[in-house]
């Protein structure tokens, strides 16, 4: 092997491009959009299955997705808008270099986010039919719960940055995992709207 | 009496067959038009080979190891290379095939049918009803020579899928879903049929025969089958009906006019008077089925046919009577 | 400003960068190691012990058939036997051997130091291995999974499938899924983000961009198949009613999302392949390939499309007409793709500038004769009437395994052939490598064409055994005199492959003057890939170099980037070109890697990589212990690892110094 030499310009500045920190369109956040891809393929596919079992087999029993009450799917539905507000207000606050404001954005979330759990839990408590009784409970079950599941992921994602928040983390220009886990949740936040729309209303509209 | 010296004898097997069960040997006007159509896609398949093979080698015999030319690759026609040989030439040639594909498939259901049979898959054996005739049989269907006969396909465990090759196509039986499929003959004969989904361990031992004769002895053959069996006329075949009825076997089996009326295998009643054993897996004879009886797993391995306890006496009177169910 | 020049020794550079990125070679460096090309290789060698394990199945099923009536196997053992033939094959081989030469190969074309997640892709390796172990655990337990690939229910339902043989299947699929899906989007956001400067869109590697395509593919079918698996198992263990007709559910259901996965990835575990052919075939032709565009378009519709054909598997279920005849139309569509990148190979090697016959190159030959066969084929079972005689018999086994066998095996071992060299840094013997490929084509040939035969003459496929006399049987023993053949000339490659590691010539940094950026390096690679970060100018950068050494181009892009100076010609030496060098063609300050703008490759910023890290490796021993406490339905054990996973993935995730770098502000 020989040993060439190279030469370069010293006079262009050592460093000229920024070591990646943070910020949309960089590898982790990329990643994350595919993450949300992936996952949204994967209710899709539950939601899909919800329409083909309806479009093809009589006995589904779809009906009684009518007789759903809608109080407790808008609460959840309220519960969980707001809590994309606070999200997306304390990252806000962090990229302008408000720390506190950050730390409150995430509590505010997080208490919303549990809150939205408690209400899903009491309406399983209050549904008369369990999942076996027919493949419409069991996928009504199965979409609600591994959504809920989902939030509780996305719950613990907001533990992890809180924590790592008042450990004095992040600042304007480092925040990549807030960023993730905002996006997340507000991911999660979107499929919701998918599963009121198609489990809650789609029944009652046609 | 044993069986698995019976299993070697395979050429029985084959002779209660007209032809070999295949695609390209059709007896019907279906299984025609899907032959033609099978062969003339076979003709565009090997000459787009050729081609592409000719394509392929030539090249390589004219300039193989040449000095290396420094200088710029041959020119190519890209446009007419990928464009026109790789993407317009397809797609014409696929356009021929598609609308031959239309045509087979618009006539792939007849006009109107005047016979129609049901045929329910089980873990493994075909159940065959006659709704119209009220006839009950099983592995076995006969159909009038000339007349398309619509097939009503249904399951009662997993998926099974029913195919006769040298008549039709074919279609699968799902539980919970009726499907159809359409049978026709040109001319009496015997073919094979055979489950085509696996279904389990014994989905190689699930086949069936269709039988197509001219109407009138497709006529006597319903007369025979919905009249319930034939009561025993001599004293062996008396006794072999007592065993019969006082074994486990009437749990399962029905032979009509009788006690037995068990549904979870096939109706015997006209047992006597079919091709074959155990769905196509043995030639209906007296040895082979005193060897299916003594140990079925034997024969198929996995069946969900136990073996009675039967001592010598009772097994020889058993298919005394078996053999009485004409 | 007056130019300051200043001469600085790549090899002291490069010892810098040893310094950063080698691994220890201790057992702490080998578990640890993020390294993409020790990943790769692992891959390459996991997927191709799968491989022989299904090769192996497979010798027992025509050990079997050989004979009509055979007593060889149980009928349980070969339903088990043909069920986890599939299952290996399609899963634990043909996509993990292309994620191995993806993994291996990317950053080296793409002129990047790693991947855009270097601890994830580690982490895709472990659980993919894991996973493998996990599937075939059940063979100890005497109840491998025995419903096919396919799996289709109720067979494999709790009331006819009551054992754990299928839940071993689900199991361990959604076990690997969580790699497969790592590992594409590790593909994704790399091919998106590393590429080096001037590395455009429109000069990626046709290898990125099936890659890329495949890696979006699996993202995006993989999920229905997960959806599929998971109300497999809550019918089995809760009693729901997913698939069961009689409560509202039906079994189409399972057909429908797993062949909307199933198809889809059809093209996965092929188009890498194609990329592959389009790397290996325009090299031996020695020029670069024709319709370049076109066959990058063709490799992203054929990903899209093959989204499109699903049902093409269920032509005999019964489907309205008006379904059955759109599936029938886009399923042949969908060969039109094909036929462009057939036509591009074609067109390439018509109008080469010579034709070097070495054993990639054979490979290469054989794979378009085995495509064309299984395309044509495939257009056949496409004509939903002629489908009606074809599927689920020996003609739908001839043609799948001349699709799998034609367009994933032969490119693999092009690609070994053609790669290998460059991972060990060992030619394999040109001389085996005939005898390799003549006796696998025929073999190959011998085995799979009376299939079609067979087939039409109305033999279904997965029984264990056939009647005599039904036209069959002397078919039936050609196939599995070829499966012998075949058997040999897989032997001939490990021979080769373990010949070349102790007697094999020396592989010089291009040993094919081939043109893309992992020639540009020595063979084996160093840690870092790229003491300087390379940057190109076109599409066969190494080629370009090559003219401008002839004086037709700049030549500054590749000259540095390697100090073995490996030029177009293989290992040539020549003059040192003096340059100026941009900074972040350097980066030496950390284990760094340029990031890039997604569309122009522009340089955009410095990455720092994860330094190597047992949490990968942790992670994925806690989820198997997750799988292995479902399986066996122990809810306690379960929860525990379930939090084991998390601590798993907040200590990964927790910052350190080298994936954390202080802000601008305080340094």
């Amino acid at each position: 092997m020989s040993t060439v030499t190279a030469t370069f310009n010293s006079d262009v500045p050592r460093d000229p491009l920024p070591i990646r920190l943070t910020g949309t369109r960089s590898p982790g956040w990329w990643g994350m959009v595919f993450l949300c891809a992936t996952e949204a393929m994967l209710f899709a596919s539950f939601l899909g299955a919800y329409f083909f079992l309806r479009g093809s087999v009589e006995s589904f029993g779809a009906e009684g997705g009518r007789y759903v009450p809608l109080t407790r799917p808008l609460i959840m539905t309220a519960l969980l808008l707001a809590s994309s507000g606070t999200a997306w207000w304390g990252e806000k606050g962090l990229k302008r270099g408000d720390g506190g404001r950050l730390r409150i954005g995430l509590a505010l979330t997080f208490l919303l986010g549990v809150i939205f759990l408690l209400v899903q839990a009491n309406e399983y408590a209050n549904r008369d039919a369990s999942w076996t009784i027919s493949a419409y409970d069991s996928l009504f079950i199965t979409i609600t719960g591994f959504h809920g599941a989902h939030v509780a992921g996305g719950l613990l994602m907001n533990l992890y940055v809180q924590v790592r928040a008042w450990l004095g983390h992040f600042d304007a220009e480092r925040h990549d995992a807030v960023s993730n886990a905002v996006f997340y949740w507000h991911f999660v936040d979107v499929v919701w709207l998918f599963i009121l729309a198609v489990l809650y209303f789609s029944p009652r509209l046609f | 009496m044993i069986p698995s010296v019976l299993i070697g004898l395979p050429a029985q097997l084959r002779v209660l067959y007209d032809r070999d069960p295949s695609v390209f040997s059709p007896a019907g006007p279906r299984a025609a038009r899907l032959a033609t159509l099978g062969w003339t896609m076979v003709v565009v398949a090997t000459i787009v080979f050729l081609f592409v093979l000719t394509v392929l080698l030539l090249p390589l015999w004219r300039r193989r190891n040449a000095p290396l030319v420094d200088g710029p690759a041959p020119p190519v026609n890209e446009r007419a290379w990928v464009l026109y040989g790789g993407a317009a030439a397809p797609a014409l040639v696929l356009a021929g095939i598609f609308i031959l594909t239309l045509g087979a498939y618009r006539s792939a259901a007849p006009a109107g049918t005047t016979l129609t049979i049901e045929v329910i898959g089980h873990q493994w054996w075909w159940e065959i009803r006659y709704p119209d005739h009220l006839v009950q049989t099983a592995n076995e269907i006969h159909i009038p020579v000339g007349r398309p006969v619509k097939i009503l396909l249904r399951s009662v465990d997993v998926i099974h899928s029913f195919w006769v090759p040298n008549l039709a196509g074919k279609t699968d039986a799902i539980p919970g879903i009726t499907n159809t499929s359409w049978l026709e003959a040109d001319e009496p004969g015997t073919w094979r049929g055979t489950c085509a989904e696996y279904c389990g361990m014994q989905h190689a031992h699930m086949a069936l025969s269709v039988v197509a004769q001219p109407e009138g002895e497709f006529a006597r053959w319903v007369q025979n089958e919905r009249a319930t069996s034939a009561p025993p006329s001599d004293s062996a075949t008396l006794d072999g009906e007592h065993v019969f009825l006082t074994s486990q076997c009437v749990y399962c089996h029905t032979v009509r006019g009788t006690q037995a009326t068990g549904t979870i295998g096939p109706d015997l009643t006209h047992l006597a008077s079919r091709l074959t054993l155990a769905s196509g897996t043995l030639p209906n004879t007296r040895g082979n089925l005193a060897g299916w009886i003594e140990n079925p797993d034997r024969i198929k391995p996995g069946t969900k046919m136990p073996a009675v306890p039967l001592d010598a006496a009772q097994l020889q009177a058993i298919i005394t009577y078996l053999e009485s169910l004409k | 400003m007056a130019d300051t020049i200043e001469r600085v020794n790549v090899a002291s550079l490069a010892e810098r960068l040893d310094g950063t990125w080698k691994s220890p070679k201790t057992l702490y460096g080998s578990l640890a190691s993020v390294d993409h090309k020790k990943i790769g290789k692992r891959y390459l060698a996991t997927a191709f012990a799968f491989l022989l394990l299904g090769g192996l199945e497979a010798a027992a099923m025509r050990a079997q058939l050989a004979r009509p009536e055979s007593h060889l196997l149980s009928p349980e053992a070969y339903d088990q036997i043909f069920s986890m033939h599939g299952t290996t094959m399609i899963f634990w081989y043909a996509s993990p051997i292309l994620s191995g030469f993806s993994n291996y190969l990317v950053p080296l074309m793409l002129g990047a130091r790693d991947m855009a997640f270097p601890r994830l892709n580690a982490f895709s390796y472990w659980t993919f291995l894991l996973s493998g172990i996990f599937i075939y655990a059940s063979a100890f337990l005497g109840v491998m999974p025995h419903g096919g690939w396919f799996a289709y229910v109720p067979y494999t339902n709790a009331q006819y499938s009551p054992q754990l043989n299928m839940d071993f299947y689900a199991l361990a699929l959604l076990f690997l899924t969580i790699s497969t899906t790592a590992g594409a989007i590790n593909f994704i956001v790399t091919i998106f983000k590393s590429r080096c400067p001037g590395m455009s869109v429109s000069r990626m590697p046709l290898f990125m961009w099936s890659t890329l395509t495949a890696s979006t593919a699996m993202v995006f079918s993989m999920p229905a198949l997960t959806a599929a698996l998971i109300f497999l198992e809550f019918d089995r263990r809760f009693g729901t009613h997913f698939y069961d007709p009689v409560r509202g559910g039906t079994p189409l259901l399972w057909q429908h999302l797993f062949w909307v996965f199933g198809h889809p990835w059809v093209y996965i575990i092929i188009l890498p392949a194609t990329g592959m052919a389009s790397m290996i075939i325009p090299t031996f032709c020695r020029r670069p390939i024709v319709g370049h565009a076109y066959v990058a378009l063709a490799t992203v519709s054929t990903g899209i499309f093959g989204f499109g054909v699903w049902a093409h598997h269920m032509f005999a279920t019964g489907m309205p007409g008006l379904a059955t005849t759109f599936f029938s139309a886009a399923s042949m569509g969908v060969s039109i793709p094909s036929g462009i990148q057939i036509f591009a190979w074609l067109a390439t090697i018509w109008s080469a500038r010579r034709h070097v016959l070495a054993t990639p190159m054979l490979f290469m030959l054989g794979f378009i004769c085995l495509f064309v066969i299984g395309g044509v084929s495939g257009v056949m079972t496409a004509s939903v009437p002629f489908d009606w005689q074809a599927t689920d018999t020996y003609f739908i086994v001839a043609h799948i395994h001349y699709v799998l066998v034609g367009i994933n095996l032969f490119p693999v071992l092009a690609g070994f052939y053609f790669w290998l060299p460059k991972m060990t840094g060992r030619m394999l013997s040109e001389r085996l490598g005939r005898w390799n490929f003549w006796v696998l084509f025929v073999g190959v040939n011998l085995t799979f064409f009376p299939m079609h035969f067979v087939g039409l003459r109305g033999m279904p496929r997965r029984v264990y055994t056939y009647p005599a006399g039904l036209g069959w049987d002397w078919l039936n023993l050609a196939e599995s005199v070829g499966a012998v053949v075949t058997v040999i000339g897989v032997l001939l490659f490990i021979i080769n492959v373990l010949w070349s590691r102790r007697y094999g010539a020396i592989a010089p940094a291009n040993p094919w003057g081939a043109s893309t950026l992992e020639w540009a390096v020595s063979s084996p690679p160093p840690e870092y890939n790229f003491a300087v970060i390379p940057t190109v100018r076109g599409r066969d950068p190494l080629w370009e170099a090559h003219d401008a050494i002839l004086g037709r181009a700049g030549a500054e892009d590749l000259a540095p980037a390697d100090p073995t100076r490996a030029t177009a010609r293989g290992g040539e030496e020549e003059a040192p070109v003096t340059v100026a060098l941009q900074p972040w063609r350097v980066l030496d300050a950390g284990k760094e890697a340029l990031e890039s703008t997604l569309l122009d490759a522009d340089p955009q910023a410095i990455l720092r990589l994860p330094h190597d890290t047992l949490w990968p490796l942790v992670l994925s021993l806690a989820l198997t212990a997750l799988f292995v406490a479902l399986l066996f339905k122990a809810p306690v054990w379960a929860a525990l690892a379930g939090v084991a996973c998390l601590a798993a993935i907040a200590g990964w995730l927790w910052p350190t110094p080298a994936t954390f770098p202080p802000p601008r502000s305080v340094a």
